[in-house]
């Protein structure tokens, strides 16, 4: 298990939970739901917000939101 | 036979291609209104369905699903869930982008299980199928109990069979996930006390969503809730999951294999050079010195346009009416005013050319991701960008580009601070003074000290804006949760018919609704400039008529005698501190139309025959302090002078855009207050120390 602000860019993982009811019902309506799997595509330039790609959708997550969400490690 | 008009509302993601579908459907048929109370515009329009049957359409903000978090997801739920509403559809469109299906059928299944009559729109179906993604829409159709129709919104294909299929569209067959599963005791509950078998409006009303409950209703469903240890929050949550299990499972059954890498893999490739730490950032200079260019220079040839037409207008209609105070009135009031309106339209359509242009792109989407962090720790956000650099042009246009920032207080304190940028208009007032005060020749180094000036100038606004926008993050208060989480859409080519009617929409806007308030503004100006007490304007005729450069020194005695005149000179007092006197007393309440107006005035009021500059400045060099008999523009008041035009809000086009955009009074009328007292403070600084 991880935040997904801990993640290294390329790195994927499938979505655990969501430990923020506001963001998680803001995720759930784009889509964004328990056991998909989220890849950190790229930083900004200054590390915040990061982008994420799930199901061929790009995401920018501000940093504090996305030490809200936990990920499970594919390989774990 | 007479003809029937039939509602139909406009719903979908945002980024689905929902504007234009609008604009295909309506073409100019649209007009711009506002929702009651709050801050968002209302876009209808009609369309011919039939031959003897009208749609009148709403385009209501894009939305992910029924459940608000933002005001513009509000609306889209007040009008869709409450049957009363005047706006209330009687067949509801839903478009999706049939690349990403999957988020757009939330909206749709819930708007289904509301039993409202709804056709599902997929937009550009074969450029989806090009990417890899086959999609039956027959099976779609038949999964879902609705009519589906696949358009081109862009190419205007399918538009035809869209209109048919709304004609004859029943009520859906299907319920897509019976929330009643979840809740089986409080749904049944909750549907006797509301008297209606609607388990999803039921459901979503116990959400306490606002719905068509009378008090009594409402009470007893919190009570209901109350006893059944009902949580709103986790129940959306579990609700929305289940609802995509079951949307998942229809997807299986009619959608191909999700191979949508050639586009990614072609955005990612861009991203990977607009989103470069230093390639990133270079690009948006680029950009911005363009859309710079645009408002600074390429708009200047059509304002001279507008300015030339309104000046010959105004010369043909005061030589051609008859002579009095109705001539002046049109020509120095009302045809000042809407010339004074007009010169603006050049500057907005540029703006929002090029930002209709980068949000249709997909690029605005990455102007934010990049700037978001540098910017947020003043109280904005990266989408505040565009308004706060355009604000160096002109605080008109870049107050309605505020639009695009969804957190209503990041958007609230963008508009309060864009007014400090040095506009455009502020660069005649900064440039007579500047050239007054330095010699042209005055270098500094190898760079012209006249230049320096200026820059730092513009470089104050700035700060000035930055460090106000950072203390408004601690006073504002505002209870939305922000929105945070963003689509970034893949790029795409531009449509230009969205450029054109973005366009003709602010255009509209502005002129209608702010154009109201500056014409009347205007008059009341024009009404304390050529009135005076009775018998004042008779006496300086009389006692001026033989002196040399009559036709020069009348309008300026005068001008001194007007009721304008007598304010100039009553609020000496209180601008004495800052080094004016009644002569620029009279400037500032004149200017208050625009900046832009002091120079007119001041050559006024020193008698200055013509308006270049070069001899404003000869004549304003040598005035005279009225009490001393020393030169009167020191370095002190000058900077001082400058001070007070870099701050206070002397322009009623932005307090009328302000009201327009914030929609009240409250906003715009603190914010020329604080305008008006920080120009005050720092010129009444900037003179204590320098005199």
């Amino acid at each position: 298990m991880k935040k997904l602000s801990e993640l290294q860019i390329g790195e994927k993982g499938i979505l655990s939970s969501v430990e923020d009811d506001f963001l998680e019902q803001q995720l759930l309506e784009m889509g964004v739901t328990p056991g998909q799997v989220i890849e950190l595509e790229r930083k900004s330039p200054f590390k915040d917000p990061i982008a994420i790609l799930v199901s061929n959708l790009l995401l920018s997550v501000r940093l504090s939101d996305a030490e809200k969400i936990i990920i499970q490690i594919e390989n774990e | 036979m007479s003809s029937k008009t039939i509602k139909i509302a406009l719903a979908g993601n945002p980024n689905s291609g929902k504007s234009t579908l609008f604009n295909s459907l309506t073409g100019l048929n649209q007009q711009v209104g506002n929702y009651p109370g709050i801050t968002v515009d209302k876009k209808t329009g009609t369309c011919n369905l039939f031959s003897d049957i009208k749609a009148e359409i709403i385009d209501l903000p894009g939305t992910y699903s029924l459940y608000p978090k933002s005001l513009d997801e509000k609306v889209s739920q007040d009008i869709l869930c409450d049957i009363t509403n005047l706006d209330y559809p009687e067949v509801t469109v839903i478009i999706a982008d049939s690349s990403n299906l999957r988020k757009s059928l939330l909206l749709l299944t819930q708007i289904i299980d509301l039993k409202m009559k709804v056709v599902l729109a997929l937009n550009m179906l074969d450029v989806s199928r090009d990417l890899g993604i086959v999609i039956d829409k027959d099976v779609l159709s038949e999964e879902l109990g609705i009519p589906v129709v696949s358009i081109n919104a862009r190419k205007h294909e399918g538009l035809q069979n869209l209109k048919d299929t709304i004609l004859d569209v029943s009520t859906p067959k299907k319920t897509i996930f019976s929330v009643s599963t979840l809740f089986p005791v409080l749904i049944a509950e909750g549907n006797n006390i509301r008297g209606k078998e609607n388990d999803y409006a039921t459901f979503l009303s116990l959400c306490k969503q606002k719905l068509n409950n009378n008090s009594a209703v409402k009470i007893k469903l919190e009570v209901l809730s109350k006893d059944e240890g009902f949580n709103p929050t986790r129940s959306l949550a579990t609700e929305t999951v289940r609802r995509y299990k079951e949307i998942d499972k229809i997807l299986a059954k009619c959608i191909g294999e999700n191979t949508a890498l050639i586009k990614r893999n072609f955005t990612k490739r861009i991203d990977d050079l607009l989103l470069h730490p230093v390639l990133g950032y270079l690009f948006f200079l680029l950009v911005l010195f363009f859309v710079f260019q645009a408002i600074f220079s390429w708009s200047q040839l059509p304002m001279d346009w507008i300015d030339n037409g309104f000046s010959f207008f105004r010369n043909w209609v005061a030589t051609n009416m008859p002579q009095g105070m109705l001539n002046d009135l049109i020509v120095n009031g009302i045809l000042a005013g809407l010339g004074g309106i007009m010169i603006f339209v050049p500057q907005i359509a540029f703006l929002f050319a090029f930002i209709a242009f980068l949000e249709d792109t997909g690029y605005m989407a990455r102007v934010s991701f990049i700037t978001d962090k540098i910017l947020r720790g003043f109280g904005l956000n990266g989408r505040s960008i565009i308004p706060l650099l355009s604000g160096a042009a002109c605080a008109v246009p870049a107050i309605m580009s505020a639009r695009t920032i969804s957190s209503s207080k990041e958007r609230l304190i963008t508009i309060f601070v864009v007014p400090l940028m040095s506009c455009s208009a502020r660069l005649p007032v900064y440039t007579l003074i500047i050239s007054m005060m330095i010699p042209e020749t005055a270098s500094w180094g190898m760079f012209n000290v006249q230049g320096l000036v200026m820059m730092a100038f513009y470089l104050l606004g700035f700060i000035a804006a930055l460090l106000t926008a950072f203390v408004l993050k601690f006073i504002i208060n505002q209870k939305e949760k922000g929105y945070y989480v963003m689509e970034i859409p893949s790029y795409k080519i531009p449509d230009y018919k969205t450029v054109i009617y973005t366009i003709i929409e602010k255009v509209k806007v502005f002129l209608f609704d702010a154009g109201k308030i500056i014409i009347a503004i205007s008059i009341v100006l024009w009404v304390l400039s050529s009135y005076a007490p009775s018998g004042a304007f008779d006496r300086i005729e009389q006692e001026y008529a033989n002196v040399e450069n009559a036709e020069v020194v009348i309008p300026s005695k005068k001008l001194e005698v007007s009721y304008a005149g007598m304010i100039g000179k009553s609020i000496e007092p209180a601008i004495k501190p800052l080094g004016f006197d009644w002569r620029i007393g009279i400037s500032l309440i004149t200017s208050f139309a625009a900046r832009e107006v002091f120079v007119g005035t001041m050559s006024t009021i020193y008698s200055v025959g013509g308006t270049d500059n070069y001899s404003i400045k000869q004549k304003l060099k040598s005035a005279k302090n009225l009490e001393t008999g020393e030169v009167f523009f020191t370095t002190a008041v000058g900077i001082s002078l400058m001070l007070f035009y870099a701050f206070s809000m002397q322009c009623m086009s932005t307090i009328a855009v302000v009201y327009r955009e914030t929609k009240g009074w409250k906003w715009p009328l603190i914010q020329l207050l604080y305008m008006s007292v920080l120009a005050y403070m720092s010129s009444f600084i900037a003179y204590s120390i320098l005199s």
